[in-house]
């Protein structure tokens, strides 16, 4: 008779060895690298091209989201119908998006099309144009978006709270407003583009099932722009903390939720209690069984999920702890917060709490080992962050071997209430 | 083309196993045949409800989350209006984890009190959140009850009010498990690091000796077909008017379901389609707008939905929508319009299959629909749909006795 209150035997996750698939690099003519994953069932293909060109390098809030965006809406060949066209016809899909430090324009398409469509991309990073139409169009359907935006109070918080981290005139913490993008003008986007796609710096990150010649594919269509290599470093830039350090903003009478954000600085991936943050983050609110989940939704039903994490920034980081809470409960939720950060300086996590969190952390780091798009998704974040492998397997090993009494002592370095803010918006 | 194993095992439950070595991990997927369209129209929700209590402790293990993740898996779960999906993915060393796990919450639960209590009121939360605490968040709510007058779709999956939540009770579980979690209203799917006769004995001895119940036979009421025109307007407390636009479809399995996929993609399938390109380039009506259908199992629905530019007149927007129907319907589209929709769809199959994750969903979802193996013609179906199929099919769907109109206007 099977005993079914028995469970069956495992192997400790801990034990697997756990090994980043190694990347292929190439350099094409103009010097930009190549970072490649070959591999996967499936004959498709990504393609993602990081400019340097995120808002950390624009004057005016909203230059490099636009310009960005318009790289898709017309060349001297080609109009914004027919730039879409082109890549659609092959049921391939050309994207783009804008960060603070890089900006991205991608390729997702079966590798069998490749030929055909990177000519394309090139068009677009030699010959756009920036039509005044387009910018207009852009700019009108742009501010309809932000109104409905503006009425969520998580859409607020967000804002708000890195606002509050950075200080406003962050790169991390600008927000495009109605009187930014009104300000907006294709002079400025256009010599943008010029300073940072015509003349920028681009690393290329490749994954899939790449066609053989596809060395000599990027190499026509990319490596004889005036393109130059990455230096990887991350520009300085001051941060200008909110001295206040709690808030309540009424956003809408009517609301049946507040969306909380409690929030302090944190240093980026370089420094030394970073790795080992992320351990004592996933025991306090980084996974379903986390202490804030396990009290705060599954003993207490105050919300649908609540979560912390270490933002992914290059340059400096911040620890945020993240909720919608029924309004009648927003209080009650912070306060509990609070109480689970206390817990945390307190008592000693017990064996079976980290053995825990570590097995599933290392299950989770193979599951996101599985196929070339997450291999390459992984060595993209390690060489934009300006490290290397040894920081994949340095942050194996803090899962594996940071210990209670250091995850204590972190906690009582950082998990202390007066170092966040706390913020509700409803 | 993806391969497979299939078995059923003596109470009823089947089984497919799907073999990729070239991943470390292992999905387990169970699939029960039962999602909202199932529910009493006095009692809406509970499916949904019922999922998150599927994680509230089990008749022999008291928590289901923490051995899986000692195992170094995570899982999630999911529910529509048609079924209810529960996942987990580890690595394969330790699989035999999630057959214990999932065969235990099948044979049964261990039905807390305050599992439910607690689970209600995250699911109350959950409402808010997506349905309430946002602009347009009720906009499904108000069309699904505008299109559909008899078929169980007329409510959403969350419920069709926050009370039929809050009302729930330890019975109303216990006969809802006993109706719908069992063997034969079951299907398991196992991919990944794993072999068939590994899967075969794992599966016999976990499930093989839970009770197969009794089939739930499925005996939904039938929408009528729709014989006039249906309009609603709504005001709310939104900054741009919106305008949704639905025609009923056909079933899943229905040959005809291919033709109106196609029909959405050369609507508004990117940047290059119809409507995007007149409506929101051209004419600057709109400043988006999608044209999509639901997927569901039963006959679905085809929608239109866009917010207007500021100052449009929602009459000339829909004006327009009804113009560029019109021209759809005087002259089909071209050979490069249809091939480009098909090259899309073989591109979006072929990023799909990228994980075992969607590899396991995609098994049971057409195992669900009468046959796994359905998935491995899909394109070749899509492949086969010609211009005159399109042409036609734009002449039966919109119809304006088939179609319902929502207005949901601003306030301001």
């Amino acid at each position: 008779m099977l005993n079914r209150t028995i469970a069956p035997a495992i192997i400790d996750a801990t034990d697997f060895n756990l090994k980043l698939k190694p990347y292929e690099l190439f350099h094409l003519d103009n010097t930009v690298p190549v970072y490649a994953i070959n591999g996967g069932a499936q004959d498709v293909l990504q393609i993602e091209m990081v400019f340097y060109a995120g808002n950390f390098f624009e004057k005016n809030n909203g230059v490099a989201a636009v310009t960005n965006y318009l790289l898709k809406n017309g060349t001297t060949t080609k109009n914004a119908f027919q730039l879409n066209e082109a890549f659609e016809y092959y049921g391939a899909s050309c994207s783009r998006a804008c960060y603070n430090e890089t900006a991205v324009l991608s390729l997702h398409t079966l590798s069998k099309y490749a030929d055909k469509l990177l000519p394309v991309m090139n068009d677009m990073l030699t010959n756009a144009v920036f039509p005044q139409e387009e910018l207009d169009i852009f700019v009108q359907n742009y501010k309809q978006r932000l109104s409905v935006n503006l009425l969520k109070c998580e859409f607020i918080a967000g804002r708000k709270i890195d606002q509050l981290l950075y200080g406003e005139q962050h790169p991390y913490a600008r927000f495009t407003n109605v009187a930014d993008l009104d300000a907006l003008d294709v002079e400025t986007i256009k010599s943008f583009y010029k300073e940072y796609y015509l003349k920028g710096s681009c690393a290329i990150f490749i994954a899939g099932k790449l066609p053989q010649n596809i060395e000599q594919l990027l190499n026509e269509n990319f490596g004889k722009l005036q393109l130059t290599k990455p230096t990887f470093e991350v520009k300085n830039i001051i941060t200008v903390p909110a001295i206040e350090k709690k808030y309540r903003i009424e956003n809408d009478a009517n609301a049946v939720q507040g969306a909380i954000r409690i929030a302090q600085p944190f240093p980026n991936r370089h420094h030394e209690d970073f790795k080992k943050t992320i351990v004592l983050n996933t025991v306090y609110g980084g996974y379903f069984g986390s202490r804030l989940m396990s009290n705060i939704r599954e003993e207490k039903g105050y919300t649908y999920g609540i979560y912390s994490y270490l933002q992914n920034h290059l340059h400096e980081s911040a620890w945020v702890i993240s909720t919608e809470a029924g309004k009648d409960v927003c209080d009650a939720t912070i306060e509990e917060i609070y109480k689970e950060m206390k817990g945390m300086r307190e008592e000693i996590i017990d064996d079976e709490e980290l053995s825990l969190v570590r097995n599933y952390m290392i299950g989770g780091i193979l599951g996101d080992l599985d196929g070339p798009f997450h291999i390459i998704a992984k060595w993209k974040n390690i060489i934009l962050n300006n490290l290397d492998e040894k920081y994949f397997y340095d942050s194996v090993d803090a899962i594996k071997n940071t210990g209670a009494e250091e995850l204590q002592a972190l906690a009582q370095k950082y998990l202390q209430p007066e170092r966040f803010f706390e913020l509700i918006v409803y | 083309m993806i391969r497979f194993e299939k078995f059923t095992l003596e109470n009823g439950l089947r089984v497919l196993v799907h073999e990729d070595n070239s991943t470390p991990m292992a999905v387990v997927n169970v699939l029960y045949d039962v999602g909202a369209k199932d529910e009493n129209p006095e009692k809406t929700g509970f499916a949904h409800l019922f999922e998150h209590l599927m994680f509230g402790g089990s008749i022999n293990i008291p928590v289901y989350d923490e051995p899986l993740q000692v195992a170094g898996g995570e899982n999630n779960a999911y529910t529509t209006n048609d079924l209810t999906n529960y996942y987990c993915q580890l690595p394969s060393e330790n699989i035999e984890t999630a057959f214990w796990l999932e065969s235990d919450r099948m044979l049964s639960l261990a039905f807390g009190k305050k599992s439910l209590e607690v689970q209600r009121k995250v699911v109350c939360e959950e409402f808010k959140e997506h349905y309430i605490n946002k602009p347009y968040g009720d906009v499904w709510h108000k069309l699904r009850t505008l299109v559909y007058t008899t078929h169980p779709y007329k409510w959403m999956t969350i419920g069709a009010s926050l009370k039929h939540v809050e009302d729930a009770t330890l019975a109303d579980v216990k006969a809802f498990f006993k109706k719908h979690y069992n063997p034969s209203n079951a299907i398991l799917t196992v991919a990944g690091n794993v072999n068939v006769a590994q899967v075969k004995e794992l599966a016999e001895k976990w499930f093989g000796t839970i009770p197969s119940g009794e089939k739930y036979n499925r005996n939904l009421p039938v929408e009528p077909k729709q014989t006039a025109p249906r309009t609603l307007e709504v005001k709310a407390d939104v900054p741009l008017d919106a305008l949704y636009k639905c025609w009923h479809i056909y079933p899943r399995t229905d040959d005809r379901y291919y033709t109106a996929d196609l029909i959405t993609d050369i609507l508004s399938g990117g940047g290059s389609s119809r409507l995007y390109q007149s409506l929101v380039k051209e004419q600057q009506l709109f400043s988006n707008i999608e044209c999509y259908h639901m997927g569901s199992t039963d006959a679905g629905l085809l929608v239109i939905e866009g917010k207007l530019v500021k100052g449009i007149d929602i009459k000339k927007a829909e004006q327009a929508i009804n113009e560029e129907i019109k021209k759809i319907q005087a002259t089909g589209v071209t050979i490069t319009e249809l091939e480009k929709v098909k090259n899309k769809t073989e591109s979006a199959l072929a990023f799909e299959d990228m994980s075992v994750m969607n590899r396991a969903s995609s098994i049971a979802m057409y195992e669900l629909l009468g046959d796994a193996d359905l998935m491995n013609s899909e394109l070749e179906k899509y492949r086969a749909v010609t211009a005159e199929n399109i042409l036609a099919e734009t002449r039966i769907i919109f119809d304006e006795n088939n179609c319902s109109t929502m207005y949901y206007m601003s306030n301001n």
